[in-house]
């Protein structure tokens, strides 16, 4: 029943999903690593989604949309920066209403828009590759942002294992103390870390709204940047089990949607709820398994210099 | 001339009491930049948004209707947040709440159930909320588990079920294929406290709650362990005080509350279910609580300034068709000016001479 080309655009659409959470939780991750809780990546990421589809829709250039996204993911990140870095605020309300506030700029952003549609950006083909069967259309006929999304891992993840700027980054996360103690700006690393974050949380909700999604609907992120700080917590701060979360999650927010389709009397309320189910079974087994171990040390706990 | 800030160890309370007044100033001048941003006249803004709702009675009603789940939530949140538990699925456990009670509307409904019905409800809109919250609970004291994210998710997922509820087995079927349920019968609706109006029994309920907990929080060993948990952790293991229970109480009173709230709104506003109960009471109450210091008296407070955005929001909607994330920018506005505030009185900023460094 299932042929090729059926299995191919499913894997294909899996790996389109995934990117999204993938981006999202790439930057959260370097964020945590340095020791700040970033709540604002729904935040961050539906901004990034309002700004990048109102300016592709205003200039028609998808790339000047993603930069925008950018920008605006990193500026709303600066204000979480400003509270929970600077001012030494609770980290966690202050990501909270880091993301109150983003929902609502992104709304008034956005409505304008609504009932809109893009040409989403293109798929990237390689002549001959894109047209194997099953894989092809998964490993070679996705658009720039999963290819974006798996350099920017490959680069997070030797970046923070191999680099010195990783090493500072990771001392600054595990013991802001000592690492002040020899002569690190805690805080500005801390607030780079953050922006970082800000940066990918809006290059993914670019990615929604630029390609998976091509339009724009009012929080439309739907929880996915809850689920991505989920996935860093299932990934233990590594990168590379965060690309495996990444695509789990992908893979189960696809699935159900094919089981919807199927009609097979399962409540559709249900299947739409599984991504959900699944990110607390998820925290729960990973929380069960390594009690915390892989947190970096000084997560959550604001740093403030003595002098 | 460099400057240095420096923490002040004591701050006079009438410096604290400041905090929300710097946040509601900060907030207006956010506001202020908002509205000429999208092209309009900021003092008839103001004036739509904040003013005039305060001048008719009927909005005057609206406004208390508005804040009375907030206060409830907030409330509960309050002690969650004393603990340094960080419950932020109220919203769901709102909706569990609700759930649960509209039940025995709903299978009340047409036979001649006396007036017990109402207080039974409510007691199950406690039941279910407060279950829902245990939840997040048992998976953190159980398994380590995040209850941040765990109690977001299960907001989704109440919502999810809510939706399945009414547009599945507890659709009206005389009801149009509408996705609601049929009206609660009279017996399971709350009474209306005027003539005119919305205002409902719910707020005197509120209001005994409020009460309640100033109590509990403030003059009780109860209170006072919960304080300690979210202050002290290490203090409250060695007086004594068991660090799961107080992770399993105030998750049981914060979703007990919310659910209340729910079931409050459903009984008191809406008359019946329906797949949307609440216009994010949930997650404004998590404002609502930090604006009002986790102090149950001031969160009485803070609700109706809260619920005034609200208000203002829906006036705003229909005479300036401005858009109702204007109501959420304001909220979240409110809550970084709040944090922000917060800190900034208990630091002073002081000029400090060179000094040499050997």
């Amino acid at each position: 029943m299932l042929d090729a080309a059926i299995l191919g655009a499913v894997l294909a659409s899996i790996v389109a999903a995934a990117t999204t959470l993938l981006l999202a939780s790439l930057g959260e991750l370097v964020a945590e690593r340095a020791g700040t809780l970033n709540l604002g990546v729904e935040g961050m990421m539906v901004v990034g989604a309002a700004v990048g589809y109102a300016t592709a829709y205003g200039t028609g250039s998808l790339i000047l949309g993603a930069i925008a996204a950018v920008l605006a993911g990193v500026m709303l990140s600066l204000v979480f920066a400003v509270l929970a870095v600077w001012l030494a605020t609770n980290q966690v309300a202050s990501g909270l209403a880091t993301t109150i506030l983003g929902l609502g700029i992104a709304g008034l952003i956005g409505s304008p828009f609504v009932g809109t549609r893009l040409d989403g950006a293109p798929e990237l083909r390689i002549a001959g590759l894109t047209d194997l069967p099953v894989i092809g259309e998964m490993l070679f006929g996705q658009d720039a942002f999963v290819y974006l999304s798996l350099l920017l891992l490959a680069g997070v993840a030797y970046g923070l294992s191999r680099t010195r700027a990783g090493l500072v980054l990771r001392a600054v996360g595990e013991n802001p103390v000592a690492a002040h103690a020899l002569g690190h700006p805690v805080r500005g690393i801390r607030t780079l870390a953050v922006m970082f974050g800000g940066a990918c949380a809006g290059l993914a909700g670019a990615h929604l709204s630029l390609a998976y999604t091509p339009f724009w609907a009012s929080d439309m992120t739907a929880g996915r940047g809850w689920i991505a700080l989920a996935l860093v917590v299932f990934s233990a701060w590594k990168p590379l089990w965060l690309l495996a979360g990444a695509y789990l999650f992908g893979a189960v927010s696809i699935l159900q949607l094919h089981v919807q389709g199927f009609g097979l009397g399962v409540p559709s309320q249900l299947l739409s709820a599984l991504p959900y189910i699944a990110t607390v079974v998820a925290l729960v087994a990973i929380s069960a398994l390594k009690r915390g171990q892989g947190a970096p040390a000084g997560l959550g706990v604001p740093f403030v210099p003595d002098r | 001339m460099p400057l240095r800030i420096e923490r002040q160890e004591h701050i006079s309370g009438l410096r604290l009491t400041l905090v929300p007044l710097i946040a509601i100033a900060f907030t207006i001048i956010v506001g202020t930049v908002m509205f000429v941003a999208l092209g309009h006249d900021p003092i008839r803004a103001f004036g739509i948004y904040f003013i005039e709702p305060l001048t008719d009675t009927w909005t005057l009603q609206e406004l208390v209707v508005k804040a009375c789940p907030l206060m409830l939530i907030g409330t509960g949140l309050a002690f969650c947040y004393r603990a340094n538990r960080w419950n932020i699925g109220a919203e769901g456990q709102y909706v569990a709440g609700a759930v649960l009670g509209s039940w025995l509307a709903l299978a009340t409904h047409g036979t001649d159930a006396g007036p017990w019905v109402l207080p039974a409800m409510l007691a199950l809109g406690v039941i279910g909320g407060a279950l829902w919250g245990l939840i997040p609970a048992f998976l953190r004291v159980r398994f380590g588990a995040s209850e941040i994210l765990t109690s977001l998710m299960l907001v989704y997922v109440a919502q999810l079920g809510l939706d399945y509820l009414v547009r599945g087995p507890w659709r009206d079927p005389q009801g149009f294929n509408f996705p609601q349920s049929v009206t609660f019968d009279d017996v399971a609706l709350m009474p209306l406290l005027l003539g005119e109006g919305r205002l409902h029994g719910g707020i005197l309920i509120a209001l005994v709650v409020i009460a309640a907990a100033t109590f509990v929080l403030g003059r009780t060993l109860v209170g006072y362990s919960i304080e300690l948990a979210g202050s002290a952790p290490r203090a409250a293991a060695f007086a004594g005080f068991d660090e799961r229970r107080v992770t399993y109480g105030v998750f049981a009173v914060s979703g007990g509350l919310a659910g209340l709230a729910g079931m409050i709104e459903v009984t008191g506003t809406i008359g019946q279910m329906q797949p949307s109960i609440s216009p994010g009471y949930g997650f404004t109450a998590i404002i609502a609580a930090m604006l009002g210091r986790l102090h149950p008296v001031l969160i009485l407070v803070s609700s109706l300034v809260l619920a005034l955005t609200y208000i203002g929001g829906e006036a705003a909607q229909i005479t300036m068709r401005l858009p109702f994330d204007v109501t959420r920018v304001f909220q979240g506005t409110l809550l970084i000016a709040i944090l922000a505030a917060d800190v900034l009185v208990r630091y002073r900023v002081r000029r400090v001479e060179e000094v040499g460094h050997a």
